[in-house]
């Protein structure tokens, strides 16, 4: 492969700058979604809107949204910020389904306990339901990082540099190393911030450790 | 205690994004420009054109200019955005596109009309230095055998052919020198089109080689015309305009410095040139632009 | 909003688009594409999800491949296959079924698991063959989470069916990027509308079918996300 050894440079740029965009991404979507999930648990009359909403927003196809969100925003068409913020409304869509089900998933009883058990309503939120629904929560985030880094590649088609440039410079000169690489890299990361969200879920939810064992 | 460790989690987690944020690139939330003095190169999302981005960019480097590259920015609407902007203030342009970007209803297609209408085209924040003499523009090409066996050697002799099968840019359905030329000045008509997104590359070139399209649009430059014996067709009514490569640049760039280092390597640089840099680049050794823009100059001895 | 109104325009000049560039051939191939990558996808995937879900083997292999499959990119596939076999559905299509599978596998593992062990045990016990207790036990227990990706994996494809208009195809993804090419944002806000409007109609389509599957059947445990 001796493509990669004398692009060495240009792949480890495009590889962190394609990371922190993902995880900045994902990490927006993550925070957007999830209250939104929350009150849409809490009241059932909006969930159906708000997850057939957030739906649509997750069937746009990705190059338009890049292409047209400049128009809308006012920002630059190069500008990283567009990109950011096409990724991040995609990671959301995807999450608010999700935290909507984590939610679901936190058995009333045990709210109820709290509840007897002195806590107010935002400890309630804070320190029983959202642990609670922690895990299913955090494979959600797992799915959405993995399909954001996916996602950013596509940006190349407007000249956002980032892995996916592998893909159509490769393309156009023939050079199939390059295009090779330009997947394996993004699969590579992919699973770095994999592992990483997996180690923070642990660090976070120590508990989460002893029902992972005891399944059936 | 929960609420503490997610604390403390939330602020490595920003930690971590910050120092990856700042080792993984120089200007997170661009929006806008070069501290006077410097320059932003951009240019369009082809291999070409990167390599002569690269050739103005280090030409200006050589001469003391700090230099900042945007490069691959994309189409042309987009990169012009950006220049218009102040994005970007330099990019490599070819003649008879940009004019013909700035004014649809052009006719003219000789490489001197086409000089003369870009002054009064542009806009008044934009400026074309002068032209290089040269030039890479779309061809139509076809294969030998299918030259030989259909008496194919100009673009006229395509009207010979029943249910010609053409294969270029998506753009080329709509552009004046695509099907609506071909049926306006040389009265081809019910072309077969498929659109293949690889700018004449490899694609285009398989498509071609395998019989799928009968002729393809193949930039003029690119070594595979050459490479697989195709034959270029000509154009006898004029209907593909001149493309000379010239620099366009914001006028409040173009000091006279910076114009005299573009005039000499525009003065420089040959159609040869461009198609034994192509060579280099996409051919066997897949060279990189900044490194052939380098040896360019060089032997140029521009710098 | 300027690009709102020229949407509309160009939405309602290209409602009087004949032949190859009309709306309805151009949906009509987009489905073409989207059916024919379910269809294989749901070939190799479902089956085998059935099988890991009812037996319980390989689940962490499957899950480990699903997850590395998300990962990989469609452009960066399309581009490399298509290096190699030239323009033509082929190279679309490997890109486009490598990313359904995911869906289609996790959703029918996931539907299997679902149903309570307990009913498993009864029909074991009752004499079922493992094969019975697969089709009249656990497949229509499951089914719901199951046609529930396949509906996931639907409004994915859909969504990126698009690329095929890259190497020279059809489908709405022809009015992305020929609009890109020449920036023609109406052209291209108006094919990503009616990739939107084709993905509700067959969301909605799945929406139905999973409530009749869940009618009669509601399994005990509670599914995670496809």
């Amino acid at each position: 492969m001796t493509w990669v050894s004398d692009n060495l440079d240009l792949l480890r740029e495009l590889f962190l700058r394609h990371a922190w965009i993902s995880a900045l991404s994902t990490l927006i979507g993550f925070a957007v979604a999830v209250p939104i999930g929350w009150y849409a648990h809490r009241h059932p009359r909006l969930r159906g809107i708000s997850v057939a909403l957030v739906g649509v927003l997750y069937t746009i196809p990705s190059l338009a949204l890049f292409v047209l969100l400049p128009g809308i925003l006012g920002t630059g068409i190069l500008s990283t910020v567009n990109v950011i913020v096409a990724l991040s409304t995609y990671a959301a869509a995807v999450m608010v389904r999700t935290a909507v089900d984590a939610f679901d998933s936190v058995s009333p009883p045990v709210l109820d306990a709290a509840t007897a058990s002195g806590f107010s309503s935002s400890q309630r939120t804070l320190r029983v339901e959202l642990p609670l629904a922690g895990p299913v929560l955090l494979a959600g985030v797992r799915v959405v990082s993995v399909s954001t880094v996916s996602m950013l590649s596509v940006a190349s088609l407007i000249g956002v540099a980032n892995l996916g440039s592998l893909f159509t410079d490769g393309f156009r000169r023939d050079i199939v190393d390059e295009i090779v690489a330009g997947i394996a890299a993004i699969v590579l990361l992919a699973i770095v911030l994999d592992v990483l969200i997996v180690l923070a879920g642990r660090l976070l939810m120590p508990w989460s450790r002893v029902v992972v064992g005891a399944n059936r | 205690m929960f609420t503490r460790k997610m604390t403390s989690a939330v602020a490595v987690a920003a930690l971590a994004l910050a120092t990856l944020a700042a080792c993984g690139d120089s200007d997170p939330t661009d929006s806008g420009s070069s501290d006077s003095g410097s320059i932003t190169v951009g240019s369009a999302a082809f291999p070409e054109a990167e390599i002569l981005a690269e050739i103005y960019a280090q030409g200006l480097e050589a001469e003391g200019i700090k230099v900042d590259r945007k490069l691959n920015t994309g189409p042309r609407e987009v990169y012009i955005k950006a220049l218009e902007s102040g994005e970007i203030d330099l990019v490599p342009e070819y003649s008879g596109n940009l004019l013909s970007y700035y004014d649809p209803k052009t006719t003219a297609t000789s490489a001197d009309e086409i000089e003369d209408a870009l002054d009064d085209a542009l806009p008044d924040s934009l400026e074309a230095l002068d032209a290089s003499a040269a030039e890479d523009k779309d061809s139509l090409n076809v294969t030998k055998k299918f030259s030989d066996d259909n008496g194919v050697t100009s673009i006229a002799d395509l009207k010979k052919v029943d249910g010609l099968k053409l294969g270029a840019n998506p753009e080329f359905k709509t552009r004046s020198y695509g099907i609506p030329g071909l049926e306006k000045v040389y009265g081809i008509t019910g072309i077969k089109f498929t659109p293949i997104s690889d700018g004449g590359g490899p694609l285009t070139l398989k498509a071609l080689l395998d019989g799928d399209v009968d002729v393809a649009d193949i930039y003029s430059t690119t070594p595979s015309i050459a490479a697989n014996n195709l034959v270029t067709l000509e154009d006898p009514e004029n209907l593909i305009a001149a493309q000379n490569v010239l620099p366009l640049i914001r006028d409040d760039k173009a000091s006279d410095k910076v114009e005299d280092i573009l005039d000499k390597i525009s003065a420089a640089l040959t159609t040869e040139d461009l198609m034994a840099l192509n060579a280099e680049n996409q051919g066997e050794k897949k060279a990189k632009p900044a490194d052939l823009a380098k040896k360019w100059l060089t032997e140029k001895g521009l710098i | 909003m300027s690009v709102l109104n020229d949407t509309i325009d160009w939405l309602a000049d290209a409602a009087s688009l004949s032949g190859d560039d009309s709306i309805s051939n151009r949906v009509l191939e987009h489905l073409g594409y989207t059916v024919e990558t379910v269809a294989i996808a749901s070939v190799i995937a479902i089956p085998l999800g059935l099988w890991i879900g009812h037996t319980g083997r390989f689940k962490l292999i499957a899950v480990g491949a699903t997850g590395a499959m998300r990962a990989l990119p469609t452009l960066g596939l399309l581009t490399l296959i298509g290096l190699y076999l030239g323009i033509g559905l082929t190279a679309p299509l490997v890109a486009l079924v490598v990313l359904a599978i995911p869906p289609l596998l996790a959703g029918a593992y996931a539907g299997i698991e679902a149903v309570d062990p307990q009913t498993v045990d009864a029909a074991r016990s009752m004499g079922f063959t493992e094969w019975q207790i697969l089709t009249r036990v656990e497949v229509p227990l499951g089914l719901a989470i199951i046609v529930g990706g396949i509906r996931s994996a639907v409004l994915q494809v859909v969504a990126t069916a698009t690329v095929a208009a890259y190497v020279g195809l059809g489908g709405l993804g022809r009015y992305l990027i020929d609009g890109q090419a020449v920036s023609d944002y109406p052209q291209m806000a108006g094919g990503s509308f009616l990739v939107v409007v084709l993905a509700l109609i067959l969301d909605a389509v799945f929406a139905g079918l999973q409530a009749l599957a869940t009618r009669n059947h509601r399994p005990s445990r509670h599914p995670l996300t496809v």
